[in-house]
């Protein structure tokens, strides 16, 4: 079927800024749709707020807006595009709930504009519960008993009828938000609650428990007319109960027979076929582990993380295929990308074994619960590849970047016998490590199996790598006693161990022997990578796509040979809080730069999600953990002439040492220049030989000298480990009390770097980013906070121009930015932070690399700075490319960068903000006035006020004077406002209305009350510095985020926000960044 | 101990033995199914080969032996990456190490499986040897295995005397040419009595049976050679009888009727194939085992034409005879191991039979 001839103007939906539930994978899809859309000759138009993504490029949409993914902008964007068809299934829940509600408005039909991809129908039977199960039990396809409730009552006489434990899922809601398993009366009531008023349509699923079982997905593609294939299956080590995305998963399944296998696969297919789908679809079972019996727990009729996940496992372009789909095209007319003979009509098979971990962000929130269960927590994941599962499983463990390297990384060899039971019994995302540590103790494969449920295949694999260990430890104890280490470890115990994949340090480790001299014994006997191809068919057929995974003890299929310069573009592992999808979108630029300058390209990455790791990035994709010996493994069958570290955030950067020693030059700023910048003490030389000032601060390595530091500098002082990213650890403390306290988590991971105490000034923080060539500097913007220092520049609004800085100011930061460039000899990008306190400007922070407000630097000014910042690398200079150096003029737009938070998600961390980034992700309000973006970028955030027009203000004692104005203005936007005691007073002092209630442990009717009585639009609480010791602040905040209540912790973001709501009646107008 | 896999190109990969320590020659030829290892060592066809599974995690969920599609396992040797310490399912009742030795069927593990199929890929089938023995030359070894060559499988792997499958329906008659188990009980499960004879039976014994259809099973082998079968296929054509045939069915079919088969470089073998229905233009993935494909230039458009074709090579997948009620495919809508996405020829196959009578 040749392509349908009407459809020439497709409007793609994004899926807005990464939340948990929906990260990178949507980029990754959406571009690679809108790319897939393009080669066949029809107009894209892009809808995404989120500004850090690559499909929002003017390269890969031809018209691309940047603005909230709403109804209200949807409907404006389709009158002014006119689009004839709009595409929903690649931008996540979001896309597909705007796609719901413009269908339901009735506006598609009224303005002749159809959906592809999907239809209304598809969508409505998939997604909403009671038609999900009617049409499951047309065909014939088991369910868990269920029943959709609408309040609490009925739940509750489901549950009864149905017995605990009960399975609850709201409809309509991303990443499994708001659900949960209730095992008794009580927890039901407390979760229902919640999902019910989560969930867009007010309905919650209540459903018969099915944990402990199988968690199998198939993913799933249908075309028009009507065939059907499977690309891959995953199986959840986890069994159900845990949600998918914070399972470890693996691909193909392991632990099924054909039998099982082909039943599942039938009933995946028979179920989009009744759906229609027309595209990718992901259908989730559960199977009983001791008998055939199986139940459909999820259909997603869209591409999802899974999909994205199998894309990357089998090679299976899905989102592309998918987009090939919704033209009219069928299966057996789209080429296989990969081996460019057969067609998209054909099941991958693998001939390796995929690990998926989940990347969840516990060493971000300290205080929350670790504990897993249908509520997905992770910010991101990694994958990896490997011809066995213990091998893959290794991989992915140190791909994470969490300190853990093996299956020892966590100590639970403290526990008794009897404690360890019981923690085997709690999931958290440690739990393969508990197992491990049972496993040393002998316990037996099927007492762990009726603990954790874990299939006993996966039990014996982890008891594999644990005997390794001990051999390992043998060899050990032997080199102790003076065995000479040739003698103690065996070649053959060398292949084995890398065969399964453990690193040469942890062998080391174990054995007491050097690294070096384990990778001497390896080169020795040829235990050496080798790097396989996943090419979609088990090499049944010659594949051309140069996408690689490594093992050892095989032949090499990748070839290193060259006819050009190469670069090696080392990317930027899992998205986590603090290193997000920004980083791949520089990572990706800076690699079709170099491509164009005429490079041979060769990224190295490890997480699935990303557009970088899609295979026709770069010329050659490996995709391994970014580790120096992994990296090692690369380079020592790619040798590139370089390797680019400045794209890849932090992870990259940490790579700069090890690649040096391996003889590879740093392309762009020196290694050393690099180490200069992260130095305290190189850094304090360079900025006193500049003089410039930063607020005054001592390097120190213990609690004891750090409290010195601080009496010395007086406080508020910051304290912070160096070289972090996201300010990982970063706290104010303002007595000794709190340093204590600090260094102790600080100290919880293992320390090779000193601690900073700094003087902590109360100021107007300016970001810059900026491209130096050796010589001229070129600043595309300066950038400034709306919150004042103390809160992460991540988590702050930044607002491009800068607003409300002196002209003075402005010379300054320009002077400055120009002398610390080539003071660090910067060659490429730099990132710089400044306080402006009056007069006064002190820098707080330099990273000789990209940074996070990049992309939408880029967007709005039009200058493309990485692929400027590559060209550079390569030895043009900034003249030369046609720019004239300094501070450019500003750009016509006004942009403002807004953090978006997932903290509903993550029970028992605290939402207060400080230096320590918090957000997941971001959205950009861009206008031609202040006040228009500011409205648009909290659009985009998703904070849509008022609505109940009731708010909660407790501040502490310092901001009781500063909240009056802003107190007033929401009054004047006809809040009633409650407020404790304390606030209550200074409110109702300065003249504005204000009702007291009661705190949370005084009696009712009381802030809870109040916060569960959903009748309210906001709370502004500002947190006491330093460590917040209230209890009932921190219940305040939790529950009015789980409540879904917006909680502000900030005076200026909450004058923001007042700022915001004044201005929202004017008509906004709608900004096609292509055209910038 | 230490095992050798040398093909005869003069390769030798080095691993572990498996199974039987017993020294083989035979043909060697991979197989891409991620599961079904059981259903892959069992079905006959493999008789007088050896084979490489390229999915390298194998014996995971142990043996089922429900899941046996024959009584004994057939390939000649197996080939495997890594055999699972322990069997891990509900329904298994061995391992697959023990079911290897139990057989005496010899093998060999922690070789680069991969490295391997590319070899068969780009030079094509060959032969080898499995073995313990440390060959200190292999110009000894190399023109035994260029002499090998498939022979007679047939009458090893077809059934001894007929049996009956009872049934209220349709009456089947069913050529074993080493069929899988699963082709019988597909008819089998749709009511029709099946009666099973072996593949040298006369034409006119089966004809005088009177069934309502005829099933022609697949098999392993060169298809001609088998003559004397082929002879009795095309008595079976010229009656008016329903007839399906499946793999070795289709093939001696269509050489029964004056068309020509031939060697495909490294075959088809896994559960991923897409055919192409040419009648709907339909696409399905199909579970596929053969090495020999039936000429479509070579074909009498006044006796057959081609109703399915391998989307991926263009290889013919099954014809609709001219004016006959016989259609025949190239790859298994039995599946076991495989898609079941195929099951539906066995309806039509009644239908055939129904609107026939």
């Amino acid at each position: 079927m040749p392509k349908h001839a009407d459809i020439k103007k497709v409007l793609v939906l994004g899926s807005g800024p990464i939340v948990i539930g929906q990260a990178a994978e949507f980029d990754y899809a959406g571009t690679q749709a809108c790319r897939s859309l393009k080669e066949e000759g029809i107009e894209v138009v892009l809808l995404n707020s989120n500004p850090a993504t690559i499909m929002t490029d003017k390269d890969i949409a031809d018209r691309v807006y940047i603005e909230p993914l709403t109804l209200e902008v949807v409907e404006q964007l389709i009158l002014k595009e006119k689009p004839d068809s709009v595409l929903p299934t690649l931008g996540g829940q979001a896309g597909l709930n705007l796609a719901m509600e413009l269908e339901e408005a009735g506006f598609l039909k009224a303005n002749h504009v159809r959906l592809i991809g999907t239809t209304a129908e598809t969508i409505k039977k998939a997604e909403d519960r009671l038609e999900f199960k009617e049409t499951m039990e047309k065909i014939g396809e088991p369910v868990a008993p269920s029943l959709v409730v609408e309040n609490v009552q009925d739940g509750i006489n489901f549950a009864e009828e149905i017995g605990y434990p009960v399975v609850l899922r709201p409809a309509y809601t991303l990443g499994g938000s708001g659900g949960g398993i209730a095992k008794n009366r009580e927890e039901l009531v407390e979760i229902l609650e919640n999902g019910l008023r989560l969930s867009r349509v007010g309905q919650v699923l209540v459903e018969r428990c099915i944990a402990g079982w199988k968690e199998i997905e198939y993913e799933v593609m249908r075309d028009g007319a009507g065939n059907v294939i499977t690309v891959c299956n995953m199986e959840n080590l986890d069994p159900v109960g845990i949600h998918t995305g914070d399972s470890i998963v693996v691909a193909p399944s392991q632990t099924l027979g054909d039998k099982e296998y082909q039943m599942l696969r039938t009933s995946a297919l028979n179920i989009i076929s009744e759906l229609k789908i027309t595209g990718g679809c992901n259908v989730q079972f559960a199977l009983h582990p001791t008998s055939f019996e199986y139940c459909v727990i999820e259909v997603n009729p869209r591409v999802s993380r899974s999909s994205a996940l199998a894309s990357k496992a089998t090679g299976y372009p899905i989102a592309k295929v998918a987009a090939k789909i919704a033209l009219g095209y069928t299966l057996d007319e789209i080429k296989n990308a990969v081996t460019q003979k057969t067609y998209a009509s054909f099941e991958p098979m693998l001939d390796y074994c995929v690990v998926k971990m989940p990347r969840l962000p516990f060493d971000k929130f300290i205080s929350a619960k670790r504990k897993l269960g249908t509520q997905m927590k992770a910010t991101g994941e990694v994958m990896s590849i490997c011809t066995n599962f213990e091998g893959a499983l290794m991989k992915a463990i140190r791909s994470l970047e969490q300190h853990v390297d093996c299956l020892m990384s966590y100590d639970f060899s403290k526990m008794t016998d009897d404690e360890l039971v019981k923690q085997l019994d709690i999931v958290d995302d440690r739990r393969i490590w508990v197992i491990a540590e049972a496993l040393r103790r002998n316990f037996s494969y099927e007492m762990i199996h009726d603990i954790t449920k874990i299939d006993i295949w996966f039990i014996d694999k982890l008891a594999i790598i644990v005997e390794m260990e001990n051999a390992l430890k043998a060899v050990g104890k032997a080199v102790q006693t003076g065995t000479p280490a040739l003698h103690a470890l065996s070649s053959e115990l060398l292949a084995e161990a890398k065969r399964i994949e453990f690193p040469d340090t942890v062998i080391s480790r174990l054995t007491h022997i050097s690294v070096d001299e384990i990778k001497g014994m390896r080169k020795d006997h040829g235990i050496v990578a080798a790097y396989k191809m996943v090419d979609t068919c088990a090499a049944e057929f010659a594949a051309a796509t140069p996408y690689y995974y490594s093992c050892f003890g095989s032949e090499n299929e990748a070839d290193g040979t060259a006819d050009r310069k190469k670069v090696l573009v080392l990317g930027s592992g899992p998205i986590r809080i603090g290193q997000g999808i920004e980083f791949d979108f520089c990572s990706v630029h800076s690699t079709w730069a170099f491509s164009k300058e005429g490079y041979e390209t060769v990224i190295v990455n490890n997480n699935p999600e990303t557009v970088s790791t899609d295979f026709d990035i770069a010329d050659k994709l490996y995709f391994e953990p970014l580790t120096p010996e992994d990296v090692e493994s690369i380079v020592d069958i790619e040798k590139p002439d370089g390797a680019v570290v400045q794209f890849g955030g932090q992870t990259a950067i940490k790579l700069t040492e090890a690649l040096m020693k391996m003889g590879v030059p740093i392309l762009g700023t020196a290694a050393e220049d690099v180490d200069a910048a992260e130095d305290r003490e190189l850094f304090d030389e360079i900025l006193e030989k500049c003089q410039i000032p930063r607020p005054a601060g001592h390097t120190v390595f213990t609690a004891e000298e750090a409290k010195k530091a601080a009496n010395e500098l007086g406080y508020p002082v910051l304290v912070r480990p160096s070289y972090v990213l996201g300010g990982q650890g970063m706290q104010i403390a303002i007595h000794d009390q709190d340093i204590d306290e600090f260094i102790g988590i600080i100290n919880q991971i293992a320390q090779e770097h000193p601690i900073l105490v700094d003087k902590y000034i109360m100021g107007k923080e300016i970001e810059v980013d900026a491209i130096c060539d050796g010589t001229d500097i070129l600043i595309p913007g300066i950038m400034e906070h709306i919150e004042r220092t103390g809160i992460h520049s991540g988590d702050s609004i930044s607002v491009y121009p800068a607003p409300s800085i002196s002209d003075k100011n402005r010379a300054t930061i320009v002077d400055y930015t120009e002398k610390l460039a080539r003071a660090l000899h910067v060659k490429g990008m730099i990132n710089i932070q400044f306080i402006v306190d009056g007069d006064d400007v002190y820098i707080i922070e330099v990273n000789p690399r990209s940074s996070r407000t990049v992309p939408y630097i880029s967007k709005v000014t039009g200058i493309p700075i990485v692929p400027l910042a590559t060209q550079i690398i390569c030895g043009h200079t900034i003249r030369e490319l046609g720019y004239t150096p300094g501070l450019q003029p500003e750009a016509k737009y006004i942009a403002i960068k807004m953090p978006v938070f997932s903290f509903e998600k993550i029970r028992g961390a605290d939402i207060s903000l400080g230096p320590e980034m918090k957000s997941t992700g971001e959205c950009l309000g861009i206008a031609k006035t202040f006040n228009e973006a500011l409205y648009k970028a909290f659009q985009g955030a998703g904070i849509k006020l008022p609505k109940y027009k009731n708010m909660i203000i407790t501040v502490r004692d310092s901001d009781k004077e500063d909240v009056i104005p802003i107190a007033k203005r929401f009054a004047a936007l006809g809040y009633k406002i409650f407020a404790t005691k304390g606030t209550a007073k200074a409110l109702n002092d300065g003249g504005v209305k204000a009702i007291r209630v009661n705190k949370i442990e005084q009696e009712s009717p009381n802030l809870m009350d109040l916060i569960l009585g959903h009748e309210i639009d906001l709370v502004i609480d500002t947190p006491p510095q330093g460590v917040d010791r209230s209890h009932d602040g921190f219940l305040i905040r939790r529950n009015a985020i789980e409540t879904g209540v917006n909680v502000l912790t900030s005076l200026d973001t909450a004058a923001a926000l007042a700022t915001s709501m004044e201005n929202r009646a004017q008509e906004l107008t709608l900004v096609n960044i292509a055209e910038i | 101990m230490k095992a050798f896999l040398i093909l005869e190109d003069g390769t030798v990969f080095t691993g572990t033995s498996i199974g039987s320590q017993r020294e083989v020659i035979s043909e060697i030829v991979f197989n891409t199914s991620m599961t079904g290892y059981l259903e892959v060592l069992t079905d006959p066809s493999y008789a007088g080969q050896a084979v490489v599974m390229t999915y390298p995690l194998i014996g995971n969920y142990g043996i089922c032996r429900e899941d046996m599609e024959s009584q004994k396992p057939w390939p000649d040797g197996y080939i495997v990456r890594e055999l699972s310490r322990i069997p891990s399912n509900f329904r298994s009742g061995d391992t697959i190490q023990h079911f290897l030795e139990q057989n005496d069927i010899p093998g060999i593990s922690g070789i680069d499986t991969r490295s391997l199929t590319k070899i068969l890929r780009e030079k094509g089938t060959m032969n080898g040897m499995i073995t313990t023995h440390e060959y200190s030359s292999l110009d000894e070894v190399i023109p035994r295995l260029k002499q090998y060559s498939v022979k007679g499988v047939v009458a090893a792997t077809t059934c001894e005397k007929p049996y009956v499958l009872p049934g209220n329906g349709k009456k089947v008659a069913l050529l074993d040419l080493g069929a899988k188990n699963n082709i019988a009980r597909s008819l089998n499960e749709r009511g029709c009595e099946v009666t099973v004879y072996p593949a040298y039976t006369p034409a006119e014994t089966i004809l005088a049976s009177h069934p309502d259809g005829i099933m022609l099973s697949n098999g392993p082998g060169d298809p001609a050679e088998n003559v004397e079968i082929i002879k009795e296929i095309r008595k079976l054509y010229e009656s008016d009888i329903p007839i399906f045939a499946i793999c070795l069915g289709h093939q001696l079919m269509a050489l029964a009727t004056g068309a020509k088969t031939y060697k495909l470089k490294y075959g088809h073998r896994g559960g991923n194939h897409p055919v192409k229905d040419l009648e709907t233009g339909r696409v399905y993935i199909s579970s596929q085992n053969h090495g020999y494909a039936v000429d479509t230039e070579s074909l009498d458009p006044h006796v057959a034409v081609p109703a399915f074709v391998n989307v991926n090579d263009g290889t013919n997948e099954g014809l609709k005879y001219t004016g006959k009620n016989i259609f025949t495919v190239q790859y298994h809508p039995e599946a076991c191991p495989g898609p079941q996405d195929s099951g539906y020829l066995f309806d039509r196959f009644l239908k055939m039979m129904e609107v026939t009578r």
